[in-house]
């Protein structure tokens, strides 16, 4: 153990890291998606130009991890509120997010075929 | 302290300066109950509960998000080829629905409140200059205003034979 006075938290304190940087993450991400929908609103052809940018196989995989982000911060924000108001969420916090963490894993891994279907049927299927 | 064979086991041990020797002239320090105001705290006293609002607010809208967001996400990224349906025409398909509608509005709303109280707090929480503080919440509340303002008026506003 390093033996100055800086602060280290333990899982608690990543979690909470963790859902700050996704949660700001996320609004970031809403922001510029509320303009890419607007284009709608200017002509057909030009939403479909942005979304074709969707479609990128980069960019696919970005959506995978937007949706990585929000799957955690939902997850682990529902943990937050039982901590709140379950009368024994603080008692079983910790194991509430090794819950969130293998409940994570497990949708990843599930959407990892359904997200990224569009890049691997068009650059590695036929 | 050793020396003092009258302590008892269980008592705080007191430093050699602090020991036994307050009297009126040399008083004991005083430790301020937690949220007592100090010289040092903001002049403005808070009468409202603006704080616990907010606070309650993120749990709730939380627990929507969850449902909405997630909901759209499956519809958007995962059923009927994932990514590769969206264009004009799909939208076009969803916003002919009230139900949709309803909850994209939904979704937009509660979001972007949801975001920005807690890009409020972060910019609390890092920005230590009043100055720097003011500029990014007026940038934040803008920024917020606009695009809630912006999506609602597209969700009832669209067009499908636009053109
Ligand atoms: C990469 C993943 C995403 C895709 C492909 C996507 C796609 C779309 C599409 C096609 C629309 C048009 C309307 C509709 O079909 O419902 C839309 C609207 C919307 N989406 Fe998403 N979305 C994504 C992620 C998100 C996320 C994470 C959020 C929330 C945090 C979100 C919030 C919204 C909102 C609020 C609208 C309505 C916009 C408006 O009022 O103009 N979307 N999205
Ligand atoms: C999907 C469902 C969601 C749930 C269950 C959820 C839950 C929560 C909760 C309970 C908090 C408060 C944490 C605390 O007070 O310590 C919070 C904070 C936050 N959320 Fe969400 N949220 C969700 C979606 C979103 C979305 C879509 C965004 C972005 C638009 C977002 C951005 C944030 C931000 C920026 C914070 C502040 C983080 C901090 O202060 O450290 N959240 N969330």
């Amino acid at each position: 153990m390093p033996a100055g006075t800086l602060y280290r938290g333990r899982e608690g304190m990543w979690s909470w890291v963790a859902h700050r940087v996704t949660g700001v993450l996320i609004f970031f991400f809403l922001f510029v998606h509320v303009l890419d929908t607007a284009l709608v609103r200017v002509s057909p052809q030009d939403y479909d130009n942005v979304v074709a940018t969707y479609k990128n196989p980069v960019v696919n995989l970005l959506e995978y991890g937007l949706v990585a982000a929000i799957l955690f911060h939902a997850l682990n924000g529902l943990r937050v509120i039982a901590v709140d108001f379950w009368s024994k969420g603080p008692k079983y916090q910790r194991q509430m997010l090794w819950s969130v963490v293998g409940i994570w894993i497990v949708l990843m891994a599930g959407a990892f075929y359904p997200v990224l279907q569009h890049t691997l049927r068009t650059v590695f299927g036929s | 302290m050793s020396a003092e064979t009258s302590t008892p086991s269980d008592a705080v041990e007191l430093t050699s300066t602090s020991a036994g020797t307050y009297s009126p002239d040399n008083p004991a320090p005083v430790i301020e109950p937690p949220r007592a105001r100090t010289s040092r705290s903001p002049k403005k006293v808070s009468r409202t509960n603006f704080e616990m609002w907010a606070w309650l607010f993120m749990r709730l809208s939380g627990i929507v998000l969850v449902v909405l967001v997630l909901g759209h996400l499956i519809i958007q990224l995962v059923l009927d080829g994932g990514v590769s349906k969206i264009g004009f025409a799909f939208v076009a398909g969803r916003w002919a629905s009230p139900f949709w509608q309803l909850w994209d509005l939904g979704m937009l709303w509660l979001a972007m409140l949801h975001g920005a109280n807690g890009l409020r707090t972060v910019i609390n929480d890092y920005a230590e200059r009043d100055t720097t503080r003011f500029w990014l919440k007026t940038l934040l509340y803008t920024a917020t205003v606009f695009t809630v303002f912006l999506g609602t008026l597209v969700i009832f506003t669209f067009d499908p034979n636009i053109q």
